[in-house]
């Protein structure tokens, strides 16, 4: 049973994609063309990169022509100062995943400086809500055609953007310095 | 002369416009913990249920930034603190992912071991509190009790009672000793006690069925439009669960279902969970019978985990390795990539979006929280219902608020 140490191979794997993420894949270059995005893997991911402006066409083609029905994830980040980028500032990701085949892939979609906008999805996956929100809360990326286009953890009178790259980690004293109820007011 | 009749219809349609409005949180006992919910009523009936989160925002991803990704297991186990093993499992799992390492089999069925009794830990106070909510205190407490037990395996196992920090890139604290053994064969040993404790409690309980049943019902169509997970997906009839689909560490080795409900109520939800539990014991007993020997870290020529104490201060490769994994500016190098990794949760998918640009500390770490997906669905499923439902529907959904605003 004990396995000697020199015995041990090396714990390295590179990994790639699964059978059903590439057919996902497949499809979707079958039903849009190749012009659409610019496909990178990495590990068992499928990152599909795509212009804002085909966005929606993207994502509503892996929905209906790739069995893409569920939207398991959406956030955002922020690359402003990553070594050797050169890009849009803001990046926002869907994970959208097969739930038959459990194949699945990334799509992002960068948006820069001055106001980053970008469509909302919450036409095909009403889930997006609270997921938009939060990325609009932390990063100030508006998602057009959203309900709800309020901040959702910061309170709404909260003007900066916490999670960008130019806000420092102790903040900026908001803190300190949000008005205070007394219990005549409240 | 006789007084007019009272113009009942025009009070009725006056009453039935009327709607007030009431606060419900933040600091509510049945709320377990921080969130509010502004509620506009109709006598007792939920017009609309707005909810207002972020009372327990910590920052939890900045400071993701800001930390290694070994350090970061302590605040990845303060997300959902019912279940801190979990998370640092989901943690580790998307680091290593993105490092391209696979662990030594004893780490990964170690790691199934305490990722499934946080699952059986997170359950219990789930189905335990959900009767407490509605009026059936003893259940709750044979819940607790087991739960007690749970945490005496955490502080066997790495010292800490309840936000164990366990897990390492590469590999775990410390291993496994005799005494952890000998505690989690005493949990497996005690729960379908338990389970049928509660079973007899609650199971044929009149008023917690009527309370349950047919409350708070989420379609199957619902539950995957609005990205739902877990045993709240599953209680809806939606075949998902992570361990089968897309399996990770060490589960194929095991035989175990993966218990489902098509009605989507609370009742559903609740009996999904008490499924659940007895999968993970059964799981954790093939675990335990077939927990392989051998090393549980990775080779410390892999310059990835921390050396155990017995190595660094006996050896001289293990002295160097600690010093260079320790000291500032050095620690192990990353890929510039990233890459999103997930586990099943006890809650429904535990996932993490990791950016990576090089060096040991993470560019971003984006969390993808179950409970904050899970509570976008509430003001949808409550609607229509009473007010004394709130507290069915809201436990039956487990949210834990500091993973809700992270």
């Amino acid at each position: 049973m004990s396995t000697a140490a020199t015995a041990v191979p090396s714990p390295r794997i590179e990994g790639a994609p699964t059978a059903a993420s590439e057919a996902i894949l497949a499809k979707l270059v079958a039903a849009v063309g190749e012009g659409a995005f610019r496909v990178e893997r990495f590990r068992d991911n499928i990152r599909i990169r795509v212009a804002p402006d085909r966005l929606i066409e993207v994502l509503t083609a892996l929905k209906a022509r790739a069995g893409c029905a569920f939207l398991a994830e959406l956030g955002g980040a922020d690359y402003l100062g990553y070594p050797g980028y050169e890009g849009p500032r803001f990046e926002v990701h869907y994970v959208l995943r097969d739930l038959d085949t459990n194949g699945f892939v990334v799509v992002k979609a960068g948006v820069d400086d001055p106001d980053p906008t970008l469509p909302t999805v919450f036409g095909l996956w009403p889930g997006c809500d609270w997921m938009e929100r939060e990325v609009f809360d932390m990063f100030g990326v508006r998602f057009e055609g959203h309900p709800d286009p309020r901040r959702i953890l910061m309170p709404d009178e909260f003007v900066a953007f916490p999670l960008r790259k130019d806000y420092p980690l102790r903040g900026r004293g908001e803190r300190h310095n949000f008005p205070r109820l007394t219990r005549e007011e409240s | 002369m006789p007084a007019p009749p009272l113009d009942e219809i025009d009070l009725e349609t006056e009453a039935k416009q009327a709607t007030w409005t009431l606060n419900f949180g933040p600091q509510h006992p049945a709320t377990h913990t921080t969130l509010r919910l502004v509620l506009e009523l109709d006598g007792e009936r939920i017009v609309k249920a707005t909810p207002h989160i972020g009372y327990l925002h910590s920052g939890f991803e900045k400071l993701g930034e800001h930390l290694n990704y070994n350090q970061y297991v302590t605040i990845a186990d303060r997300k959902n603190y019912i279940s801190p093993p979990m998370n640092e499992v989901a943690w580790h799992h998307a680091v290593e992912k993105l490092l391209g390492v696979e662990l030594t089999p004893r780490c990964q069925y170690i790691r199934v071991i305490i990722g499934e009794l946080a699952r059986i830990s997170d359950h219990l106070l789930c189905t335990g509190a959900a009767a407490l909510d509605l009026g059936a205190f003893t259940a709750f407490l044979y819940s607790f009790n087991l739960r007690e037990l749970i945490y005496d395996i955490y502080e066997e196992m790495s010292g800490y009672r309840f936000h164990p920090g366990y897990t390492r890139v590469g590999g775990v604290l410390y291993d496994f000793n005799d005494r952890v053994l000998d505690r989690i064969r005493k949990v497996t040993a005690s729960f379908p006690k338990v389970y049928a404790d509660i079973t007899k409690l609650l199971f044929r309980n009149r008023i917690f069925l009527d309370r349950m049943r047919g409350v708070g019902t989420l379609s199957k169509a619902d539950a995957i439009a609005m990205s739902c997970t877990g045993p709240i997906a599953r209680a809806s009839g939606v075949h998902v669960d992570l361990r089968k689909d897309a399996p990770y560490l060490a589960y194929p080795d095991f035989d175990f279902e993966v218990p489902y409900c098509e009605e989507g109520d609370c009742w559903a939800r609740y009996m999904v969970r008490m499924e659940e539990m007895r999968n993970s014991v059964s799981i954790i007993e093939q675990a335990m019978a077939k927990l392989p020997s051998g090393p549980v870290n990775l080779p410390i020529a892999e310059k990835l985990n921390l050396p155990d104490k017995a190595t660094t201060y006996n050896s001289m490769e293990g002295l160097i390795q600690h010093f260079e994994l320790v000291m500032p500016n050095r620690g192990f190098e990353t890929p510039k990539d990233e890459v999103y990794a997930a586990v099943e949760g006890p809650n429904g998918e535990l996932g993490y979006y990791l950016v990576a640009d090089g060096t040991e500390f993470a560019w971003r770490s984006r969390t993808r929280p179950p409970s904050f997906i899970h509570f976008a669905v509430f003001p949808h499923i409550i609607k229509d219902h009473m007010l004394a439902d709130i507290v069915a529907v809201l436990g039956s959904l487990n949210i834990i608020a500091a993973e809700l605003d992270r």
